[in-house]
């Protein structure tokens, strides 16, 4: 069992830490300008960031407890290569889902 | 740039753009939240201490490895310090929205920091990017947007796991809705060979450093994507002058 002192000290500390790293730049830096080296990485922080996110579910899933699982494969390619072609999130959002429920029907 | 006509945008427009955009990840958060409402009445927390924990610290992944932790009676400092690297890369979506809405007032800066996650991230860069006109009440309009759905259903869910104690059953494969959203948000926005090779390295990377404790191989291959991509892009700009 989890001793209540211990738990109160995690969610306020958690709370506080979670909300400096959000805080960091958005507060503190503002609109000061950023040097253009530090600009040019951040303009691929979300290209590098959500795909890192995502990878290690996408190969290794934890709902087939990481063996690797073609629904979930085939999904995640179609939805990539469909966003790609497209240029269209919920185009590619759609058939993704349809691929993954698709053979998970017939797989399953 | 892709080949948007600009459109006029108002404020209350952007704001329902944002909402639009923010639902679908209702399939995703509701589950997610639900699941850390049944776990934690699981774990001996009572449903204030749930809501509580969910309110205060607003960070799934955060929140399910600190609880993990604890039941494994791990040493407080401990708790937090892997707690806090598992939420690390919300600092990265920090830095890289602060020159969008850098310029609000600092009141609304510091709101938006507290609702800063992977969803409201993804969502605001991608349109941000696509519509670079939009001015910076307008961004912080469509910002609050995608949160309109989320939050509430983030608590919500959360108080519903913790009263009800059931859980989504297995076979929706709700697992897969993250990946998919995610992958289709960030596959228009590749759009340059700079664009391309960040992706690329951080996705390969992210897989080589998939055993590294607390989700620390994410901030590697987070860090290592952006310099990738970083470089690419000096090394295109010089080749072109030199052209």
């Amino acid at each position: 069992m989890i001793d209540k002192p211990e738990l109160w000290t995690v969610i306020i500390g958690l709370g506080i830490g979670s909300y400096a790293l959000r805080f960091a730049f958005l507060g503190i830096v503002g609109d000061r300008p950023m040097p253009p080296w530090l600009l040019r990485h951040l303009r691929y922080t979300a290209v590098a960031m959500l795909p890192a996110l995502v990878a290690p579910q996408v190969v290794w899933p934890a709902a087939t407890d990481g063996a690797a699982d073609l629904p979930r494969m085939s999904a995640a390619t179609v939805t990539l290569v469909v966003g790609l072609l497209t240029k269209s999130v919920l185009t590619a959002v759609f058939s993704g889902a349809a691929t993954l429920f698709g053979l998970l029907y017939l797989l399953g | 740039m892709p080949s948007t006509t600009p459109k006029k945008r108002t404020r209350a427009g952007a704001f329902w753009k944002g909402a639009a955009d923010g639902a679908p990840f209702l399939l995703v958060v509701a589950p997610f939240a639900m699941l850390f409402g049944v776990l934690a009445t699981e774990a001996g927390l009572d449903v204030l201490e749930t809501l509580m924990f969910s309110a205060v610290v607003f960070a799934g992944a955060a929140q399910f490895t600190a609880l993990q932790l604890m039941q494994e009676n791990a040493p407080t400092a401990i708790v937090l310090a892997s707690a806090l690297a598992v939420n690390l890369r919300v600092a990265m979506y920090s830095a890289s929205l602060t020159p969008w809405i850098g310029a609000a007032p600092l009141w609304q800066r510091a709101i938006a920091a507290y609702f800063t996650v992977d969803q409201s991230y993804a969502c605001s860069v991608v349109q941000f990017e696509k519509e670079p006109q939009m001015t910076v009440p307008q961004r912080m309009a469509y910002f609050s947007g995608v949160l309109s759905p989320i939050v509430p259903t983030w608590y919500i869910s959360t108080l519903f796991g913790a009263l009800v104690g059931t859980q989504v059953p297995d076979t929706w494969a709700l697992d897969f809705a993250l990946p998919i959203t995610f992958l289709a948000l960030v596959a228009p926005m590749l759009r340059t060979p700079a664009h391309v090779i960040a992706a690329v390295v951080a996705i390969i990377t992210s897989l080589l450093t998939a055993w590294v404790p607390y989700s620390l191989g994410l901030i590697i291959a987070g860090t290592l994507g952006m310099m990738a991509g970083a470089q690419t892009e000096l090394v295109l700009e010089r080749r072109k002058a030199n052209a």
